[in-house]
């Protein structure tokens, strides 16, 4: 980048001025090439460009205005497909814009590189023919991620915003009925009707203490463990570190299924038999059986310990990791200058640690944010409901999948709802991403 | 005088460490182990139990296991996730082999800002856009199919697992890539002969991690499949246990038991790699 702001600077004006004309003429992509007499790309250019044209004449035009209008009559037009074929003409023109910038930026390219080194640049069909495949190979590679990402990942998510922002719900099913525009009506009424506007923010606050208190829990755990494991003086401590590992080596759906089992309030295993066995081993106290799954209090309670259960191994082998790449003689120094175990873990260990782990600790955190499997298999959100199809123990991605699988689905809400938690997330990471080094790039 | 004291109470405080980590190791494993011993001993249980307890007093037998696959449709549901998990595993990995190649080795014009866009879209918690997936997959007929579910399997994985890959290719020097091309070797024989072999470790992680997914996904695959005949093996088991009448506990526990074996042993075998994976892309830009 540096080495181009000082060649543009050796650039006469005149010549500037042409590299700015040939940038001006790749608005028609092609014609910016036919002027650097590159022919070859040049044909190749316009005829993509012509393909747009022509695409948008038979498809798109009406596409958009399908998007625009959602349809006009009930049952002849289909608002969901109108919303579907208008999105996809969207992400066409935005990959289509995305080319466009990328023949301008080539057209600008060459001709600066045919008035300061005329001899590199090619004009015949076999060496455009290389210098595509030189240049080419890593598009080439990164085609399949992107082709899968845009149908799994991005397309779901323009979908969602503009679903959002319409009143497709169980009131207006296509193709019977049309679905319309209703700008941020949606969000507003999340945030007043008093039926959304109380479950919303009764399951936000449960979902954010949830995320804290059962990430922050298996966090613990995790570099407890890993530090109590990573000892010298343990013995068997590969036997201990199989152990260790198991919840994570059996899939978690498992473990969650049987533990809905075990914690069952009347036949479970910790009612009949845990609760038993410490009220004959410890003498003078008598723990009554506990309503779990049942009482909302106690079903919480039991949903963190179990994913401190489920998710500690990870830290556990991360923070494992780590411990064994502190360089041994930063202890032996700090003993030397008198440390105690307790400041050489201060000092020494936990900065080391927070230092690399920090961002996958934080998408462990984003990543309880959204755990439906564990709060859906273990009580289904339950027990009760707390209004709007909200049991008392639903996290906010919980209450999204029964608001669109609900005998009565609110899919605008719905969307709405999705829209939230992404923000909320993405924020998150971001403010941690550029905290950490994320992205900053080498080069 | 003052030095003995000093050695004792260090003893002391050495005893007391010892005593309290292997203390605290006992009580993890049994914690650990309870509720898995469980569902392995109640596989084995004859006779029709309403829940899970640790019973080691028999009699056993292998009844479950046969019911498993004669009276339910646990066999199909294994081949179905078996198939969606297969091909999910090759695609993805494909693909984020080819991505995290390319921007590890190559430096093309856009490749910050299309970093940038897998950093900032592995963020978005795809599988919250269920009223989108349905949508879609009414118009395009992928409800109650497998292909659709694959699909958003593969693409849900690839911003993240692309990113790791990439941070893994980076910890292999960039000398090997020169000292090809000074051989002759172009684009492909570099990375298909020199680099790839290399990465190896990474890739079986990579495929474990694709292959696992599916076995674990409940969300997506309840809310797509909606004949038996096609769930995958986490909405199937759960039909075993989720109606509070008709517990089939014990047909459950042997049902986990025939995932978690193949799996576990995966898992351990491949458990070595599994740190120098996640710390590679996780420190390095």
């Amino acid at each position: 980048m540096e080495n181009g702001d000082v060649n543009e600077k050796i650039l006469s004006r005149e010549e500037r001025k042409q590299i700015n004309k040939v940038a001006c003429l790749s608005i028609i992509p092609g014609l910016g090439q036919f002027y650097n007499k590159q022919i070859i790309k040049g044909v190749i250019f316009i005829a993509i460009f012509f393909l747009l044209v022509c695409e948008m004449i038979f498809y798109g035009f009406e596409a958009l205005q399908g998007l625009v209008s959602l349809g006009n009559i009930p049952r002849e037009d289909h608002s969901l497909f109108l919303l579907i074929e208008g999105t996809i003409q969207v992400l066409i023109i935005v990959i289509y814009l995305i080319f466009m910038v990328a023949v301008m930026v080539d057209a600008r390219k060459i001709a600066k590189k045919r008035i300061i080194s005329p001899s590199t640049v090619t004009y015949s069909i076999k060496a455009t023919a290389v210098s595509l495949y030189e240049n080419g190979f890593p598009y080439l590679l990164t085609i399949p991620a992107y082709l899968v990402m845009i149908l799994a990942i991005v397309f779901p998510v323009l979908v969602t915003i503009f679903i959002a922002f319409t009143n497709y719900n169980f009131h207006n099913i296509p193709p019977a009925n049309l679905v319309d525009w209703v700008g941020f009506e949606t969000f507003s009424s999340i945030f007043t009707l008093t039926t959304y506007r109380d479950t919303f923010f009764s399951v936000f606050s449960w979902t954010i203490i949830w995320t804290v208190a059962a990430t922050t829990l298996q966090l613990i755990i995790g570099v407890f463990t890993a530090l109590v494991l990573n000892q010298p003086h343990i013995r068997f401590n590969r036997f201990f570190g199989v152990i260790m590992l198991l919840p994570w080596a059996v899939p978690a759906f498992i473990t969650i299924l049987t533990f809905s089992n075990i914690f069952n309030p009347s036949v479970g295993a910790i009612n009949t038999q845990v609760i038993p066995f410490f009220n004959q081993l410890i003498p003078f106290i008598d723990i009554p059986s506990i309503s779990w799954k049942v009482d909302p209090f106690w079903t919480k309670i039991a949903i963190i310990m179990i994913q401190g259960w489920v998710g500690y191994p990870y830290i556990y082998v991360l923070t494992s990791g780590i411990l064994q790449s502190i360089p041994k003689d930063w202890y032996e120094a700090s003993v030397i200058d008198g440390a105690s175990a307790i400041q050489k873990f201060r000092h020494i260990t936990m900065p080391h640690i927070f230092a690399v782990a920090a961002p996958i600790f934080i998408t462990q955190y984003t990543g309880n944010f959204n755990n439906f499997n564990l709060i859906y298999l273990f009580n289904e959100g339950g027990p009760g409901s707390i209004g709007s199809g909200a049991g008392s123990t639903d996290i906010l991605i919980s209450w999204i999948y029964k608001l669109t699988t609900g005998t009565s689905p609110q899919y605008n809400i719905s969307a709405a709802v999705t829209l939230i938690i992404s923000a909320i997330v993405i924020t998150i990471s971001m403010v941690i991403f550029s905290k950490t080094r994320a992205f900053e790039m080498e080069d | 005088m003052r030095k003995s004291k000093k050695i004792r109470t260090q003893k002391l405080g050495r005893f007391w460490n010892k005593f309290f980590s292997y203390a605290y190791l006992m009580l993890m494993s049994v914690v650990i182990i309870y509720p898995l011993l469980i569902t392995v001993t109640s596989a084995f249980r004859t006779g029709n139990i309403m829940a899970f307890d640790l019973n080691l007093s028999g009699p056993w037998s292998l009844n479950n296991f046969t019911r498993l696959f004669n009276d339910t449709l646990y066999g199909t549901w294994y081949l179905n996730t078996l198939k969606v998990a297969g091909i999910t595993m090759v695609i993805q990995v494909a693909a984020i082999t080819l991505a995290g190649y390319a921007y590890s080795r190559y430096r093309f014009t856009g490749r910050k800002q299309s970093i940038k866009f897998f950093l900032i879209i592995q963020m978005v918690p795809t599988t919250a856009a269920l009223t989108a997936f349905y949508v879609m997959g009414l118009l395009v007929g992928g409800l109650n199919s497998h292909w659709f579910l694959t699909l958003i399997y593969i693409g849900g994985g690839i911003p993240m697992n692309t990113w790791l890959m990439k941070g893994y290719f980076d910890t292999v020097p960039l000398e090997l890539d020169e000292s090809a091309k000074l051989d002759g070797a172009g684009h492909l024989r570099t990375f298909w002969q020199i680099i790839l072999p290399l990465v190896k470790p990474m890739l079986a992680v990579q495929a474990l991690w694709a292959f696992m997914g599916p076995f674990g996904e409940y969300m997506l695959a309840r809310f797509l499949l909606r004949t038996p005949e096609l769930y995958t093996l986490a909405t199937g088991l759960q039909t075993f246990i989720n109606n509070p009448r008709d517990q089939r506990v014990t047909l459950f526990a042997a049902g986990a038991i025939l995932i978690a074996i193949p799996i576990c042993s995966l898992f351990f075998y491949l458990q070595k790699h599994f740190v120098s994976g996640l710390t590679a892309g996780g420190t390095k830009g």
